[in-house]
Order: structure tokens, then sequence, then C-alpha cells
């Protein structure tokens, strides 16, 4: 993506190597956050076609149990913390400094860091594929007893965890530190565009979590190297331990994913309904709540471990809760649209996909809230349908309309939107038709995490696989859609969408290398603009 | 690679829409007092976030074919409304207190497992389950269940059988459990190594297997049947292959199991005055090392390089000066390897001991007896 010198003389920029490897600029490195989630994306995406090859149909035609095993593993690894975690922050990267017209991150050293971390971890973390006793194959849960179980890959796992989440800590303080130093004279916080807001709870999510799942899994290394028995009864430890921490990690995490999204489409919708966002102060409170919440509803993962009947009841109502202020931000998306003057450009048409898929993934998520019922759906393809509702057809989908929302911004040039349409409804109709039948097979009784079957699961798993295939090769499009857009096209002028509003829309398309090195003066009316 | 991607490309082309499969869209009623009441919960709950669904999309697509701009739709200019917040978070938090009343109710109901009659313990271990009924009729009953033969040879990778031959495809098991309708039955649930988790769909619950700990759950019969789920935790390699099979049949019918069981477990508990001959050790070696040492050392016995070692011309296996080891580690276990010592007769160890020290060029023509086992597991300990 080459950004093409302006007229401003003070734009001038590393080149090579140089540029790339000691960046210090928020566009470059979000540049490189975005190209390395796709990338792992793809990686991730191959791991998942080799699942459903597998499952494609009864009996064992590819691959051995174990592999198998390790495919779920690394798929939900690379997935959740090479993909959507690394595209959210390249995003926020990219905006943020943009949106609250900075002229950088805060600390754009940290930043680079940040970043370089990543490709090391997933070294890490992809070298054990060719280890003996394979890669790690305990599921992304790593619940002990089964991850101590893991050959020669364990050191690497558990050390590719501490990078992600190192490199997770930094961004995340790197963006704390720039929304609240570096805004705009005149921006208060409550003037800051939604997505800005939704990064800054997320950054405070990773920074309380993150070191809770470090200190899970050194627990583990020690108990695997060192002689400890944190998780093992025979020692007087307690593998469900594990679980309590992993998850009090875990469940922020699913809002680590998720928040982003939320800010996207708060974004994008009113943009292409030409009016403002509806309930702008009620959006951030919900979205507030929402993080706050997701500290006390961990053990949701873990009704069937035998919890006590109060635990249980305590952690059924505080998930239930949840669902008022996930419903507030529904509603406020669908009260922005109404009445609105709305065209359905791609950005908008994954944006409104987004809203109905990640309700219908929030309506299974509440069935699951409900303790006795969830001793059913636990741990069957139910719950995998569920999360890939809000992870897939949620935080994706988001993420896909922010990459079509944006790219005008990042490369000065206009998608193709013919093909991104295309783009949008094989993704919409493959992804449902490859996770909608995964609740039936979850209700029917199909567990998750098995590499074979019998015959009463065979017709909606091989429905789902062709789903799955489809959503595969349709990512392909996606990535010529990209590079086409960045090769040349239509020009962008600086505000690339009618209704666009924010600072982002006020500098030239593509954004010059230096922006807002003096800030920008905000009067009453540009700051009415801004939402 | 190749042969893969061809056997993917013909399926794709061919669709074998199996005619045995059964379309199940829902959830399953079960046949418990407890299971029905989680079935209406579920239906309750379905309903209720279907019409939520149906209202909320259905104002967004009038919406989204009303208020747009190809249609001349003027964007208006309202922000906020804070009588309409206020009517949608109270809304949901009616409906969420109405679901929580019912779901309280029914949680209490299920904790309460006092009075029960009969209590069964279920141990999980890698890739199968132990019973042990521990109070009421057939207290002393201990038995093993674990995938069925049939279903272990079809699910071996290019076994070139068909799944869709055999009906309880890793549905099935060598043993299932017997327990009698209409009485309240207590199932304890643990674990000897992983974390498993012990499910039958019809019983309406699934519990966690977890080792060093006991979970308990009950469950009250209605319908005599078979009835089937499997472990719902991954615990490795053999996760898949742990299936859980129960049979309810009447108090008569299961008064006369548990006399006809326990005969039969005191004559297998003496085994070590047998004598077999090195065919017949063979045969009945094989069909041990099939139901008990495939899943993880493999048809062809040379296991999973990195995971699971290799039999064939491995020492222990081999080397006469081994063959007390040998024994002992199939009775203690090592490792990751559990221990079968409980499990399997003398003459049962004696047989897969002589089958694999003779089996795939290993010919060794070493013959053990059930009466070196049973020396063996009185010998002091050579393996650690």
């Amino acid at each position: 993506m080459s950004t093409l010198a302006h007229d401003d003389h003070h734009d001038h920029k590393p080149t090579g190597f140089k540029r790339w490897f000691f960046s210090t600029n928020h566009k470059d490195i979000g540049t490189l956050y975005l190209i390395f989630a796709l990338t792992m994306f793809f990686v991730g995406g191959a791991m998942a076609m080799i699942i459903r090859a597998e499952l494609f149909q009864p009996g064992l035609q590819f691959v051995d149990p174990q592999f198998y095993n390790s495919m779920v593993t690394v798929h939900a690894l690379i997935m959740i913390f090479g993909a959507v975690m690394p595209a959210g922050v390249g995003l926020a990267n990219w905006m943020i400094p943009l949106m609250i017209g900075a002229p950088d991150m805060a600390l754009p050293r940290m930043n680079n860091m940040s970043f370089w971390i990543l490709p090391f971890a997933f070294a890490l973390l992809l070298s054990t594929l060719f280890m003996d006793g394979g890669a790690p194959a305990g599921g992304w849960t790593m619940y002990p007893p089964l991850v101590l179980q893991t050959g020669d890959a364990f050191p690497f796992l558990i050390f590719a965890v501490h990078f992600l989440g190192i490199s997770s800590i930094m961004g995340a303080i790197n963006i704390i530190a720039t929304v609240f130093n570096m805004r705009a004279p005149g921006m208060t916080l409550m003037q800051m565009p939604l997505f800005v807001w939704t990064w800054v709870i997320t950054s405070f999510l990773l920074i309380a979590s993150l070191p809770v799942l470090a200190g899970g899994v050194t627990m583990l290394l020690t108990d695997k190297y060192f002689g400890t028995s944190f998780f093992d009864a025979a020692g007087g430890g307690d593998p469900v331990l594990f679980q309590h921490i992993f998850w009090f990690f875990g469940h922020p995490e699913v809002y680590i994913l998720a928040l982003p999204a939320f800010g996207i489409v708060s974004q994008i919708i009113p943009a292409f309904a030409r009016k403002p966002l509806f309930g702008y102060a009620s959006m951030v409170y919900a979205t507030a709540s929402i993080a706050i919440l997701s500290f006390f509803v961990w053990a949701h993962h873990m009704f069937t471990v035998g919890l006590p009947i109060k635990g249980e009841l305590f952690f059924m109502y505080a998930t239930m809760l949840i669902a008022v202020p996930t419903g507030v931000k529904v509603f406020n998306w669908i009260a922005t649209m109404w009445k609105g003057s709305m065209t359905f450009e791609t950005p908008m048409l994954f944006s409104v996909a987004f809203v109905i898929l990640f309700t219908i993934g929030g309506f299974s998520g509440l069935m699951l809230g409900i303790t006795p019922v969830d001793f059913q759906y636990h741990d069957t393809y139910f719950v995998v349908a569920h999360f890939h509702y809000v992870l897939l057809t949620g935080a994706i989908f988001a993420l896909m309309a922010a990459a079509y929302y944006w790219l005008p911004k990042w490369t000065g040039n206009m998608y193709d939107e013919r093909l991104g349409k295309i783009h949008f409804w094989l993704s919409l109709i493959s992804s449902n038709v490859l996770f909608f039948p995964q609740h039936f097979l979850g209700l029917a009784g199909m567990p998750r995490r098995i590499p074979d079957y019998n015959i009463q699961f065979a017709d909606f798993n091989m429905i789902s696989s062709i789903g799955g295939f489809a959503y595969g090769i349709t990512q392909l499009l996606f990535v010529y859609i990209v590079i086409k857009c960045a090769m040349g096209g239509k020009k962008s002028r600086a505000r690339s969408w009618e209704g666009a509003k924010g600072l982002e829309w006020e500098v030239p398309s593509p954004a010059p290398f230096h922006t807002f090195e003096t800030p920008p003066k905000l009067t009453k009316k540009m700051i009415e603009s801004l939402y | 690679m190749k042969s893969s991607l061809q056997k993917l490309v013909l399926a794709l082309f061919f669709m074998p829409l199996p005619a045995m499969a059964e379309w199940a869209l829902n959830m399953r009623q079960g046949v418990t007092p407890i299971s029905q009441e989680i079935y209406q919960m579920h239906m309750v709950t379905l309903w209720v976030v279907t019409v939520i669904g149906v209202l909320v999309f259905g104002v967004m697509f009038w919406s989204i074919f009303h208020h747009r701009k190809s249609k001349g739709a003027k964007a208006a200019k309202f922000s906020h409304s804070t009588t309409v917040e206020i009517i949608w978070t109270i809304i949901p938090t009616v409906i969420i207190i109405s679901l929580a009343i019912p779901a309280t109710k029914l949680l209490i109901k299920m904790d309460d497992t006092s009075e029960s009659a009969i209590t069964i313990k279920a141990t999980g271990s890698q890739w199968k389950w132990k019973y042990d009924y521990l109070d009421g009729v057939g207290e002393g009953i201990t038995m093993f269940s674990s995938l069925d033969d049939k279903s272990k040879e079809i699910s071996q990778r290019d076994s070139g059988l068909d799944p869709m031959d055999h009906e309880f495809y890793l549905r099935d098991v060598d043993e299932p459990i017997v327990l009698p309708i209409n009485t309240k039955i207590r199932i304890l649930t643990t674990s000897q190594d992983v974390i498993h988790a012990w499910w039958l769909p019809d019983l309406g619950w699934k519990r966690d297997a977890i080792p060093g700990f006991i979970n308990d759950n009950w469950a009250v019969i209605e319908k005599t049947g078979t009835y089937r789920g499997k472990c719902t935790e991954i615990c490795g390699a053999g996760h898949g292959y742990m299936p859980i099979v129960l049979k309810a049949v009447s108090m008569d019918d299961y008064i006369a199991w548990v006399d006809e069981k326990k005969i039969a477990q005191a004559a297998s508990k003496n085994t070590s005055n047998i004598v077999l001959n090195m065919e017949e050790l063979m045969t009945k070696g094989e069909g041990v090392y099939k139901a008990q040492c495939l899943v993880c050392h493999q048809a062809n016995g040379q296991g999973l390089k990195g995971a699971f070692p290799s039999i064939v011309k491995s020492p222990i296996a081999i080397e006469p000066s081994n063959r007390m080891r040998h024994i002992q580690q199939i009775i203690y276990g090592k490792g990751l390897m559990p221990a079968f010592g409980e499990q399997l007769s003398d003459v049962d160890i004696a047989s897969i001991v002589s089958f694999t020290r003779n089996a795939w060029g290993n010919n060794t023509g070493d013959i053990i007896q059930a009466k070196e086992v049973a020396e063996a597991r009185k010998a002091p300990k050579v393996i650690k």
C-alpha cells in the first residue's frame, strides 16, 4: 500500500527494510498488523479445511485422531490470537490516531515491538507441528492434566502464549496512553468516535485478563517441569483451579474479540444510514457494562465441573444479565437505521449481517447461560455453532466491514464494489450453510472435538463441510479485491463515503505518511460532525 | 495426499446422502422426569428468542426496505430518546427474570441426590469407562466398558470398512451398564488420568469426570431401553472413541442380571490355572489386543511416532530378560500407559504378552501362561 507523496514537504519516509522492520509509524505498523492477521486467517483457515474434510463423512479418511486434535487446538489459537486480535489492533493503530487527531501512537517504539513479537510467537507455535509428539492437541483451553501429556511442543505452547500476552498488553497500554493523552484539543472523552471508545475498554480488558492467563500457563509449566502440583489432585492441587484461572481470562477474551467489532459497526451503520448513531451515551455505558460483567461470568464455561449450586445460580444470573446491555446495543443500531437514508455498499452489508448473525449467536448464548439446559448443550456442536456465530459471522464479518470501509482511506483507491458485494453474499450464504446445521448436530448429541462420528450425524456434517469449503474459497476473493484495490482503481476523495463522519475523513486519501502533526482545531461545529 | 484429495472430490460428486441417517433437528426429550423438564425449558427459551428475533429483525428489515436512499428516504435527525431506551432496557430484564425463575427451580431439583436406591461410580480413563456398583442391589459389581470391536475395526484409518454398515458405529460398547427403571440412581463420576465427561442425552445431563474429585448426579429412568452417549470432554486421541451405553431394564430383570454378573465375575477372577497352547494364546491375545491396546499401539503394533511407542522389535517385547518387565508393564502401566492389572484377568494378560512377543515378526517363540502372570503380580516391581 503505497502512500503517495503529497504536497506536504515533511512527508518523507524511510524505504525498504528500514521502513517496515524499524517502523515507528502507526499507519505502517497498522498495515503490518493487518497483513499478518490476514495471513494467519488463511493458516488457521487451512486447518479448518482439514477439520471439515475429515468430518465430511463418517470414518477416518485423512488424518489420525491425534493430529485432528492438534488441528482443532491450533486452529483456535491461531484464529483468536493470530487473526482476530491482531486485525483489531491493526485497525486501532491505523484509525485511532486519525480519529482523535493525533500525529501517531503515544509509544511508537513499543508499538513496533508489540507487532514484531507476533511473528516470533507464531513461529514458536507453528514449529510444534513438526515436533515429536505433534502440536498441542488438548484444545485451546489447555486443560490439565491432558495438556501435560503434550510432547516436545509443550514449552513452545506456553512461551508462545506468554509472548502473545506480552504483545497484546503492550498494544493495550499504547492505546490507552494515546487516547488519554493525545486527543485533539477540544475533544472530550464523550465526544470520541465509538470505535475509539470500544478500543479503550478492550484495552482495559486485555491488561486485566492477560496476566491471569500468563500466570495460569506458568503454573502449567512448573507442574510439568518443576514438580509443583497446582493442578494435580495427587499432590494436593486441583485440575479445576486451572479452568477458573483460564476462564477468568477466557471470558473477557471473548469481549476482547467482540467489542472492537461493536465499535466498527457503530461507525459504519451511521455512515450508510446518513444519520447520527442512536444513543451514543448508552452505547458507551453498555460497552463498559458488558466489559465489567465479563469478569463475573467465567464459570458459565464450567457448569458441568460440579460447582456448588449457589455458584451455578450466581453465574447463571450474571450471564443472563449480559443480555441486557447487549440488547441495548442491538436496539441502538436498529434505531440508527430507522428513518435513515440507507445505501448498501459492502461495508454496510457486512455490518447489517453482523447485527443479525451476532444476535443469533447471542440468542444461543442466552440459551447456553441457563444452567440446567447447559448440561445438555455443553461441549457439543451447539456450542461450536454458538461461538462461530459470534466470532466468524460476528467479529470477522465486522473486520471485513472495516476493511472495506477504510480501504479507500488506506490505499487512496475505491475497491471493486461489484466484487465486494459478491464476496459478501458468498460469505453470508456459505458461513450459514457451514454453521447453522451445527446447532442441529449439537442438539442431536454430537460432542465437540471428535474426528469421527456415527452415521446419524452424517448429513448435517456433509452440508456443514460444503459450507466450510465454500467459505474458505470465497476468502481468496477478498485477497484479490484487496490487492486490486492497493494496485489502483477509481481514486477516492478525502471523504470516501457520502455519510462518513469523523476526523479520519478530513485528511486526504490515501492518508499521508504523517498526519495531524499540528493538532486540528476543533470547532463546536466540527465536533458535532464527528458523530 | 493425492488419494485423499481424490476421495474428497469423488465424495463431493456422488454425495452419498446416507439413507439411514436421521434428520434430528431438536434436543432429545429423554426418559427421566428431569430430562423432560430440561427439554421443556429448552423449548421455552428457544421460542422466546425466536419471537424476539422475529420482532427485532422484522423491524430491522422493514427499515431496510423502506428507509433507503434509492426510495427517496430522507434521513431524520434524532439521535436519542430516553423513554425508548428505558423501555428496551426494562423489557429484556423482565424476560430474563421470567426465564431465570423456572431455571432456578429446576436446578435446585437436579441438585438433590438424596435418597437414592442404587449408587454407581463411573471412572473415566484413556479411553474407556469403569463402573463400580457401590450401593444398593448389585453392590460389588465392577466392570469395564469400552468401544465395541466392530467400531474399533471400522474406525481404523483406511480400514476399507464402511461406517454406514454399523448402525451403532462409535455408539456401542463391549459391555453396557445395566440399571433398573423407576429407581433413583445416583451416578458418581471421577477419573483416573485426565478429565472426561459422562453424558447420556436421554438422562438430561452430563458431568465432568475429574481425577481426584468425585461429582454426583442422579436419574430416575422411566422407560426400558438402551441409551447411548459419549465422553464429552476432550481427553486425547481416543476422545471420540469412548461411548457410554446403558441398558434400562425392569427391577426383576436387573436382579437376574446382577446374579449372573456376580457368578461370572467370580469365575473370571480365578484364571491362573488355565493353560493354553500357542495357537489358543495367539487367537485370544489378538482379540484382547484389539480391545485394549489397538487404539494407541495400532493394528500393526507400530504405535504412533512421538506419542505411542512401537511394540515391533521393541526390546521389552523381544528380549528374554525383559519377560517380567513386559508382564508388569501391562499390570502396572508406565508413563501414559494405564494400568491393566485390575481390569484384565491373568489369562488375558498372558495371552496379550504371548501375542505381542510373537506377532509382527517379533517371533520370540515365547509362551506365557496365566500362572506366570499370577506370579508376576506377587513379584517385586521391576518397572518404576
